[in-house]
């Protein structure tokens, strides 16, 4: 496929992003950059300064919501790129009903418990997803260690090991490795699928 | 028996064993899990009632915090 056959196939595909810090907000410009149709943006957080050593984000949006600023930093790349945002925290009830039109989901939180709990909703409650999970991703090197694995509707993107620590910090390298592998992945599943 | 735990053949010296009492054997540590038997996904609150027999496929996932 050409670089224009694949936008169009992409045109009319949504993409929801559960969480818009390391992951969610360099998964999401890569999708933008593709020509993903539209994307769904969920983070309640707001930009701090700690987060630019990762995050894609700017030293002048520090203290914006990120699901906003996300949305202003892909329109800035591409303004015809639909993307709807919410500046909620998500539980399993706002899952099912957020990522209703999703074609993919990406689990692009920080936490663990976050992490589990949007998978089993997906995987329990809505029948036709797949979901996307980052697992694994701290510290610097071991690049071979970073894979994908495959389970039904449930795909894991990481080392599956390395947990940060204060000591073992999530860094801009590792992290965009694993969000581009994410969105590398939804391409994949969208374009072969369809 | 002889199960498929995380795509890689397992041989457990037992007929049967819950999904709890398996997680307990392999010593899978972090503190939050996502388990599946045979592609079913199986909640935490029902592991101890999950049986796993010859030839199942179980998935055992760990959730890293990092994000």
């Amino acid at each position: 496929m050409t670089t224009e056959e694949i936008r169009e196939r992409l045109a009319d595909k949504v993409v929801g992003i559960a969480g818009c810090g390391g992951l969610g907000s360099n998964c999401a410009v890569a999708l933008a950059r593709t020509g993903i149709g539209k994307l769904i943006l969920v983070d309640d957080d707001k930009l701090e300064a700690t987060n630019l050593n990762r995050q894609y984000f700017f030293a002048d949006q520090i203290g914006e919501y990120k699901s906003l600023a996300l949305r202003d930093n892909i329109h800035r790349i591409d303004d015809t790129i639909l993307v709807e945002t919410h500046v909620i925290r998500l539980d399993p009830g706002l899952v099912t009903k957020l990522f209703a039109d999703c074609d993919v989901i990406i689990e692009a939180f920080d936490q663990d418990n976050e992490k589990q709990m949007i998978i089993e909703t997906v995987l329990g409650d809505m029948p036709d997803k797949s979901i996307i999970s980052g697992q694994g991703l701290a510290g610097y090197g071991k690049n071979d260690m970073i894979g994908t694995m495959h389970s039904g509707r449930l795909y894991i993107v990481g080392d599956h090991q390395s947990e940060v620590s204060p000591t073992h910090p999530p860094l801009a390298p590792r992290v965009g490795i694993v969000a581009n592998m994410q969105a590398n992945l939804v391409l994949e599943i969208l374009l072969i699928t369809d | 028996m002889e199960i498929l735990l995380n795509n890689r053949k397992e041989s457990i010296d037992k007929d049967e064993i819950t999904l709890a009492e398996l997680i307990e054997y392999k010593k899978f540590t972090f503190k939050l899990l996502v388990t599946k038997v045979n592609g079913q996904l199986i909640k935490k609150d029902i592991r101890s009632k999950s049986i796993i027999r010859d030839g199942d496929e179980v998935l055992v996932l760990h959730m890293i915090s990092g994000g």
